[in-house]
This record gives C-alpha cells, sequence and structure tokens, in this order.
C-alpha cells in the first residue's frame, strides 16, 4: 500500500515536472487557436487537469505531444459546443466603420488563419509556431504525415491567396 | 551515369521553409528556387506567414504563467480530488447518512420548498463525489438502451434523459442513488466541450404540486432544484448560475408538464 501510493507518487510527479516548462508553448498555441485570452487560458487549465488526472493513461512517449492532442481535443469540443449554441459571437469584423481593408500584417494573418478549416489552421500553428515535426504534427493530430503535408500545403496556399487579396484593396468596399 | 539530384518535391519545398530539410537537399533545394522564380516566391510567402505567425503570438510564451495555471496550483486540486475519489468508495454511505438527515423534510409534512431544498443538498452532495470520478462516474453508460426504462421503473414514474446538445452538454450515462430517506433517485451526468460536468438527478416527491426554480450552492457547486408533476429535480454542476438556469429549463421543457392543466 504504502509502496503503491510511493510508486504512483513519483509517477505523478515526473509527468508534472515534464508539464512545468511546456506551459508557456501550451498558452501560445491555445491563445492562437482560441484568440481570446480567457478561453485559451481556460483551453490551458483544461489540458493541464486532464493531464494530471489521466496520467496513468501516459506511458512513456512524447509528452509535449500527448499535451496538445489533449489540448487540441478540447478546442474541438469546445468549437462543437458553440457551433450548437443559437447565438454565435461575431469574432471577425472588430474594425471601425471606414478602418483600412487591411494594416498589412497582424489583423491579416489572424483573419486569414481564421478562415481556414480547423484541422488545417492546427497544423500550420503546429508546424510554424511551435516548431514541430511533422512527424510531431502527425503524433500530435493522430493522422499520418501524407495528411500532414496536404493540410500544411493546402493552409498555406489559401492563406496565401488570403493575404494577397488583403493587400491589392479590391474596391469592394465602399 | 552522371551524378544527379532527385527532383525537387513538394514536400521538400514545406521543409526548406520550415527549416526541416536535411541539410544534404538544402544546396539541392536553394539551387532548384534560384532557377524558378516563382516557385522561389511562392516559399517565400509561406517563410513571410510562418514569420507573420510567430510576430503575432510568439511572445505568448514569454508572459509571465498566470497562477491559476501554475502547476503547484493544479497539483493540489487534483491531491483534492483524490480524496473525493477515495470518498467515493463510501460515496453511498454518505449519501445515505444525508438522506437520514433530509429525509424528514422529504417525507414528514415539508413544504414541496423543502423537498427540493433536501433533494438540492443531496444532488451536490452525488455531483460532487460522481464528478470527481475518472473511471466510473456512471453506472450504465448512455448508449445502452435500457438507462432510462431502468432508472424510471426503479424511481416509479416514466423518467427521460432531456437533449441538452443545444447547452452543449452530452449524456454520459447514469446510476441509480439512494436519496432523501432512501428514495431511489435517478442521477444522470451530461459532459460540456471542455470536460465540465453537469448531473440531473431526479426522485419521486410524495405529494402534488410545483414549485418555482429554487437555487442552491454549497462550495463551488450550484444547483437549480425544482418539483413538478410528482417529481423533484435537481441540476447541479460548477457553472455559472445562468448556464445552468437554462439547462434547467431546457430540462423542464422535456419533461412538458400539463402543469396549466391543473390550475
Amino acid at each position: 500500500m504504502a509502496v503503491l501510493s510511493y510508486a504512483m507518487e513519483s509517477a505523478m510527479s515526473a509527468v508534472r515536472r515534464g508539464l512545468e516548462p511546456l506551459i508557456p508553448a501550451l498558452r501560445r498555441f491555445a491563445r492562437a487557436l482560441a484568440r481570446d485570452a480567457e478561453i485559451a487560458d481556460d483551453l490551458v487549465q483544461d489540458t493541464l487537469v486532464r493531464a494530471l488526472r489521466a496520467e496513468h493513461l501516459f506511458h512513456g512517449g512524447d509528452l509535449r505531444t500527448w499535451l496538445f492532442t489533449i489540448l487540441l481535443n478540447l478546442d474541438r469540443n469546445r468549437r462543437r459546443g458553440l457551433a450548437r449554441r443559437p447565438v454565435l459571437a461575431v469574432i471577425e469584423d472588430s474594425d471601425p466603420p471606414g478602418a483600412p481593408v487591411s494594416d498589412g500584417s497582424a489583423r491579416d494573418i489572424e483573419r486569414g488563419l481564421a478562415l481556414l478549416p480547423a484541422e488545417q489552421r492546427e497544423v500550420l500553428l503546429l508546424v510554424t509556431l511551435e516548431g514541430m515535426s511533422y512527424r510531431e504534427a502527425a503524433d500530435t493530430q493522430g493522422v499520418p504525415i501524407g495528411t500532414i503535408m496536404s493540410r500544411l500545403s493546402r493552409a498555406r496556399t489559401s492563406l496565401r491567396v488570403h493575404l494577397e487579396e488583403e493587400r491589392q484593396p479590391l474596391r469592394r468596399v465602399q | 551515369m552522371t551524378h544527379r539530384e532527385p527532383p525537387i518535391t513538394d514536400e521538400e519545398l514545406h521543409a526548406y521553409a520550415d527549416g526541416l530539410l536535411p541539410a544534404d537537399r538544402v544546396g539541392a533545394v536553394e539551387e532548384y528556387l534560384a532557377a524558378h522564380a516563382d516557385t522561389a516566391s511562392r516559399v517565400a510567402a509561406w517563410r513571410a506567414q510562418a514569420a507573420m505567425i510567430r510576430d503575432k503570438w510568439g511572445k505568448v510564451a514569454e508572459e509571465e504563467v498566470p497562477e491559476r495555471l501554475q502547476p503547484g496550483r493544479i497539483a493540489v486540486r487534483t491531491r483534492g480530488l483524490g480524496r473525493k475519489l477515495a470518498a467515493a468508495a463510501v460515496g453511498a454511505f454518505v449519501i445515505g447518512a444525508a438522506a437520514g438527515w433530509f429525509g424528514r423534510d422529504f417525507v414528514l409534512g415539508g413544504s414541496n420548498a423543502e423537498i427540493a431544498r433536501a433533494l438540492a443538498d443531496a444532488a451536490i452532495d452525488a455531483h460532487r463525489i460522481y464528478v470527481a470520478e475518472v473511471r466510473h462516474p456512471i453506472e450504465v453508460r448512455a448508449e445502452e438502451a435500457h438507462l432510462v426504462p431502468w432508472l424510471s421503473r426503479r424511481v416509479g414514474q416514466p423518467l427521460k434523459a432531456p437533449d441538452l446538445q443545444p447547452e452543449g452538454l452530452k449524456l454520459l450515462g447514469g446510476r441509480l442513488l439512494s436519496g432523501p430517506r432512501g428514495v431511489a433517485t435517478a442521477f444522470l451526468m451530461y459532459e460540456g466541450g471542455a470536460g465540465e460536468r453537469v448531473t440531473l438527478t431526479t426522485a419521486r416527491a410524495m405529494r402534488e404540486g410545483e414549485t418555482a426554480f429554487q437555487w442552491r450552492a454549497a462550495g463551488d457547486i450550484g444547483a437549480v432544484a425544482w418539483i413538478e408533476g410528482g417529481l423533484a429535480f435537481v441540476v447541479a454542476g460548477s457553472a455559472e448560475r445562468e448556464r445552468l438556469n437554462r439547462v434547467a429549463r431546457r430540462v423542464f421543457d422535456a419533461y412538458e408538464f400539463a402543469s396549466n392543466e391543473k390550475k
């Protein structure tokens, strides 16, 4: 009994120790994914709680990948919940009327990402923001590496089109 | 045969843009890009996108981690949970004991408000114990067709498992509890997208009549309780009051009591 609880305690602290240095990256990724600081930190908190509760399910392997997988699942559930709610919050149009169509960078990239299908956005962020290898991204999303490559490619193509359109105002806004 | 480099693939272009290309291929890719302006501008655009993404969000990782996300804080909470898990082993006993206490109100001539309050307190206890359960939060899973018929039979009145999907809550399943004064009590557990759980506790009320929604809270768990059509209901969770209220209204609607006919 004492031995068992000691073993559990030490396994627990191993995960806990490994988890601590990953929290800043989890926050960064969640922020880009959810775009709202509060929601993002809620996601990270839920991720940490789940990870600590389920640490008996973690048998070695890559802790970072495992944590990001949990976070992605929670985020998908969150969005599914949002989609079912009758009133959708408007997240795109925070511009005051008369604002320039493009400020050339930060907001454009944010909008461009928002327009991508979720799984493409996730891959692009895992690779560019988190510096994951394609293998790690594949493990995180639980898909073959070929799927990662095609998602990445499609994400980049759509984003490029979006950014170029934004940069050349088409006079569609009067 | 002269030495010829293998052709450049799309994968390699991405890997090059992401700095993931093996060093021995970098030269070949750069040579190719020098000769193909279109491809070069495509790759440059990808790199610019990545730079914008890092500019926009990279600094979040340098922010100080808020206190609520520090592992020490979460560690304390999970240890608290651990204790609750241990308590789950004697959960039935705890509820039984509580039932003895609240039971006096429940059966011995208590008002409807008192019945609702007694069940709310029992529901909050049950919520606290079983929501913390990781492995066996429920006895019978939602997928099992006999869940609702079984609970209805034990409670002694037809029950429903209201669809709470519009509130982002999915039914996990249920269990039978011994409620106030040992009354058979149905306990359904729902889970939301972020993993939050809301429970619906239902028991047969021994008297006619109805009550308004009553709010009851203990610690971080709140409950909305009411009586309608011979049943007492409690919606409990750690969500905010307004959300629980909305859930309660959905449950109420799902039962569609003809309460107007009585008046």
